[in-house]
């Protein structure tokens, strides 16, 4: 059996964004794991701008920040296996994997960090009344066509969903000489970043129709009409607000899965709200010694977001098979999202574990506009922080100081919360 | 008094700035929480600009399509002809991320350079 300190699932963002941290954290032996023929996951085809603000500090494409972490990973000389498919991940640690060239085997891992991303939803899982025909594409799938494979999949294009792929290929596929007649959004607000609404749907004239859905879609052969209506705040369509247009495309953009299939049979805890892992402040799993970052763990809507989470995975698997992670003896502080809050990702604290910042990333449940995030320890509210605007797409944050635990010994409950006032 | 709302595009964050124009001159800007923001907003108003990316056929590569982008912005009543001149052109491998595609693309004197490195098939 082969065997390695670290063995990283995926070779996207997070996963080379962990390689390179656990490197640099003096773990040498390191193998990346990637399904694909290249390294670099989706940012392959997200040829759009406005990647790396954060970490780099300036705006890059999806290929241009996918290498600057694979020049450091090929600098480093990390190991990694193309056309490799991760078939299993047992409970200790063992990885089952398969590629053309060596088969079926088996790695014993020291620490694995789970980094395989996401899916789209599927029309499958959409329950979209109508026939079947052909033009039906998930934006995903629609992006690799046109910026991969240099196939356009259609000329008249109906988009449901405004998560943020919808919206870039809403433009992308204008920009290619479609007409993109609408995009409706089954909530009363969008899922998508809001500089994507400007950038891709204002200044191109695309109407964003919220609080619609798609009730027929028509054609035998290949999609030919698309009819969408109204729907009540019970989510149902509203009879009398049907709008039919004619169109060969329907595009999906309706929210993203993370990917746990593996983490699954592992026996790793999943979270019912993110169906991602549920984690410590270490980014551990359930299971010791198996890490999770990226969308794989909760979907993020900016890479660079990613990079930052997956360092800290790789700082983390570094320290487990170093064995300088403290114990994790010692009882957790629990998190708790409520009142707005959606979830958090870490959902226990061990602050003997702890960095002096931690970073604590959760989502709104609706759009607060002029409200405060609040963080209390037990019943004692700590932060109260202004916000603007805070919406289901866009992830929030708050940073939790060591030092500031370390007053509250008996500390049992951390709570974040949206409040008015 | 004209009044425009904006959402900043400077970042991920997308402020909500309010413009006062008094006879087409900023008078206030208001929501901006950097001075990118500031920035964005008063060229919003008067010169809009934005970055085009997308892709060109490539010959001999080991890739089908190369991603590109106009090195800085460019007019945004230019987009189309940007693309227009994108689709025209035939790129030949190899590539490597910064090279140069189209010099001056639809005469707004930025060129088009390559976003990813494609190597000989």
């Amino acid at each position: 059996m082969l065997s390695y300190d670290i063995v990283i699932v995926g070779g996207g963002p997070a996963g080379l964004a962990a390689a390179v941290a656990a490197r640099e954290a003096g773990t040498e032996s390191i193998l990346i794991l990637e399904r694909d023929h290249e390294l670099g996951g989706i940012l392959n085809q997200c040829i759009h701008n406005g990647f790396g603000l954060h970490t780099f500090k300036e705006e890059l494409t999806g290929p241009e920040y996918a290498y600057r972490f694979m020049e450091q990973v090929f600098e480093k000389k990390i190991e990694y296996k193309l056309n490799t498919m991760v078939m299993d991940i047992s409970a200790d640690r063992v990885v089952t994997a398969m590629n053309k060239k060596d088969g079926m085997f088996e790695i014993q891992a020291g620490a694995v960090v789970l980094a395989m991303g996401c899916r789209e939803r599927p029309r499958g899982a959409l329950n979209i009344p109508g026939y079947r025909p052909a033009g039906i594409f998930s934006a995903g799938t629609a992006q690799r066509l046109v910026n991969i494979e240099g196939y356009m999949p259609g000329r008249e294009v109906v988009i449901l969903g405004s998560g943020d792929i919808g919206l870039i290929m809403a433009r992308r596929m204008t920009l290619e000489g479609a007409k993109v007649k609408v995009v409706a959004e089954l909530l009363p607000f969008s899922g998508g970043l809001k500089r994507n609404i400007v950038q891709c749907l204002d200044d191109f004239g695309i109407p964003l129709k919220l609080s619609h859905t798609v009730v027929d879609i028509e054609g035998k052969e290949r999609v030919s009409a698309v009819t969408i209506a109204e729907v009540g705040p019970d989510m149902k369509p509203i009879p009398g607000t049907e709008e039919r247009y004619t169109c060969d495309t329907l595009l999906l953009s309706c929210g993203l899965i993370p990917e746990n299939e593996l983490s699954k049979s592992a026996g790793v805890e999943l979270s019912p709200v993110t169906s991602g892992p549920v984690v410590n402040e270490s980014l551990e799993t359930s299971i010791p010694g198996v890490f999770a970052c990226g969308n794989v763990l909760h979907v993020h809507d900016l890479v660079d977001f990613v990079s930052e989470e997956a360092k800290k995975a790789g700082e983390n698997a570094s320290k487990y098979v170093q064995k300088t992670l403290a114990s994790s003896d010692k009882e957790s502080i629990k998190l708790v999202a409520t009142e707005g809050a959606r979830y958090t990702v870490p959902v226990t604290i061990n602050t003997d574990r702890m960095d002096d910042l931690l970073t604590v990333r959760f989502r709104v449940g609706a759009v607060f506009q002029d409200s405060y995030v609040s963080v209390y320890f037990d019943d004692e509210r700590i932060m109260h922080l202004k916000k603007r605007i805070m919406a289901p797409g866009e992830m929030e944050q708050v940073i939790l100081q060591k030092k500031k635990l370390a007053e509250y010994p008996d500390l049992k409950t951390i709570t974040i919360k949206i409040e008015k006032e | 008094m004209e009044t425009r709302e904006l959402t900043c595009i400077g970042c991920p964050m997308g402020c909500q700035i309010t413009v006062q124009l008094e006879k087409g001159e900023v008078v206030s800007i208001e929501g901006n929480t950097c001075e990118k923001g500031d920035i964005y907003a008063r060229k919003e108003v008067t010169d809009p600009t934005r970055i085009v990316t997308s892709t060109v056929v490539i010959k001999g590569g080991d890739k089908e399509r190369l991603p590109v982008k106009t090195k800085s912005d460019i007019p945004k009543d230019k987009i189309f002809d940007v693309m227009k001149d994108i689709d025209a052109v035939t790129a030949e491998a190899p590539k490597k991320i910064g090279d140069v595609i189209i010099d001056n693309v639809a005469g707004t004197g930025v060129a088009v350079i390559a976003t990813r490195n494609i190597g000989i098939e």
